[in-house]
């Protein structure tokens, strides 16, 4: 479970995330929601620990990682897979050493054992066949699972992914939707993730909170959603067709 | 202005600090130190081994030109061509063309690693990127920037032989002789050393720069140039500084 308690993160005279209270709980896929500007990475990257808080604390199972000496903060993040929003895979090495890159650091495994893992991560994304390419000759639906597989390549116990589902086409979205959706169940991690695709929230939406100009405006699932009174959140929900549909219907 | 200096100078010694920790496995490290010793030294055997010929030739034609006096022994025009060379030539100005060439590769690499969310990937593995990115990089450059130091200065002194061999500009045995009157080992070891420090130099900056960069393609641009600007200055502040401590 992690806890984020009264969170609050300005840069100068910037208030970007204001009093942010809200839990994230195990195997559900937890979403961040809002308009671009809302605050969502910059949330995201205070929750990872890439941007310190000024106010407020982030638990991880009752652990502040905030409060940790630089060496145990590092290996706790190895119980943290990150999916990047343009995936972040190395350059400079091959889809499978993309994959065995935290293997490398912090297993004592056998090239052999490292190979099976990382090949059998990249099979439960559906992008075996391509060990030995670059991540430049992928395309981006492509990039984003071998950057899932990267993430799950440790088995952590939490999966952040900024932002899966930007820059895919519909049909690849959702198959990045219910991948993640799949292995937060499979492997009962707690999956929070930053998006502001209505399809993913309406797809995968276990836990949803909305930002609204660095505050969380609401917290529910995707089906009370449609019955919010909360104003931003409607419009928010309403720049959707499908979304707006439905919810013109429950009315 | 002054600020930013005093501050940037203070976040660059942070910056050392970071990347000169411990690697977190010496295996991993050795392999990244022959990627980078390959990319970054032995790639650049071409264009030092181009351009020590050219600027040997030169400098022969150069000081025979200006040493007309039929009282200077012809033989002298060896010596101050390997003079020449191993004191200025081979250190500072392979050292400030390796600014250019070493320090956009490391200052770019790095810049777009850091814009792409790279590094921060690195990070948040638990891996300290700072070290894993640029101690393999600095030190192969410092440890290895010797090499071309030598490699120049005797491509250099082959470059001057060509050019008297084909031009008969003085006798080929006074260049000779020349090339071997009063060799001072010391200034061999005189210019590795100055060579070592411009390249530790060259790519901490670069790296740094990298780094730290932001704002987007432009800000790696801006990255890679600054780093080049300040890289050629220090170069050339050190070169006074180190000259005055070690021949003085």
């Amino acid at each position: 479970m992690i806890k984020i308690e009264h969170l609050y993160k300005s840069f100068g005279d910037v208030h970007v995330l204001k009093d942010i209270s809200i839990e994230y709980q195990k195997g559900l896929c937890n979403m961040i929601i809002g308009a671009s500007g809302s605050g969502k990475t910059v949330l995201l990257k205070t929750l990872i620990g890439l941007l310190e808080p000024d106010r407020g604390s982030v638990t991880f199972n009752g652990k502040d990682i905030s409060d940790l000496p630089y060496e145990e903060k590092k290996l706790f993040r190895q119980n943290i897979g990150v999916l990047f929003q343009n995936s972040a895979l190395f350059d400079f090495a091959t889809v499978i050493e993309n994959v065995m890159f935290p293997m490398d650091f912090f297993t004592d495994w056998s090239r052999k054992r490292k190979i099976e893992r990382a090949l059998y991560c990249l099979e439960r994304v559906n992008v075996q066949g391509n060990e030995k390419k670059y991540p430049g000759e992928l395309s981006g639906g492509m990039q984003k699972r071998v950057g899932i597989a990267r993430a799950i390549a440790l088995n952590p116990e939490y999966l952040i992914c900024d932002e899966p589902n930007s820059g895919l086409d519909p049909e690849t979205s959702i198959m990045i939707d219910q991948l993640i959706h799949g292995l937060t169940k499979e492997f009962g991690m707690t999956t929070v993730i930053n998006t502001h695709d209505m399809n993913s929230i309406l797809e995968i939406g276990d836990n949803i909170g909305f930002l609204h100009q660095g505050r969380m405006l609401w917290q529910g699932d995707r089906h009370s959603i449609f019955k919010t009174t909360c104003q931003e959140l409607r419009k928010f929900v309403c720049a959707n067709s499908l979304a707006r549909n439905i919810m013109e219907r429950n009315e | 202005m002054l600020r930013d200096f005093f501050i940037q100078t203070g976040q660059y010694f942070l910056f050392l600090k970071i990347v000169f920790k411990k690697p977190e496995k010496w295996k991993i490290f050795w392999k990244q130190f022959i990627l980078e010793a390959d990319k970054l030294i032995v790639s650049s055997v071409v264009l030092v081994s181009v351009i020590s010929v050219f600027i040997g030739g030169v400098l022969v034609i150069q000081t025979a030109s200006n040493m007309n006096n039929p009282f200077l022994d012809r033989m002298l025009v060896g010596y101050m061509v390997r003079e020449s060379l191993i004191l200025e030539f081979c250190s500072t100005m392979v050292a400030l063309i390796l600014a250019g060439k070493i320090g956009s590769n490391i200052a770019s690499e790095l810049g777009s690693m850091r814009i792409t969310e790279q590094i921060d990937a690195i990070e948040m593995m638990g891996v300290n990127s700072a070290s894993f990115l640029v101690l393999p990089k600095v030190l192969a450059v410092t440890i290895l920037s010797p090499l071309l130091v030598l490699l120049s200065f005797v491509l250099g002194l082959l470059g001057g032989w060509i050019v008297v061999y084909m031009t008969s500009i003085i006798p080929l045995a006074k260049y000779a002789s020349g090339l071997k009157y009063c060799f001072t080992e010391f200034y061999v070891f005189y210019s590795c050393v100055k060579m070592s420090i411009f390249c530790f130099m060259i790519s901490s900056i670069a790296a740094f720069k990298g780094y730290y960069a932001k704002g987007g393609a432009l800000g790696v641009g801006r990255s890679s140039t600054k780093s080049i600007v300040i890289s050629c200055i220090l170069i050339l502040m050190f070169d006074l500084i180190i000259t005055q401590l070690m021949l003085y």
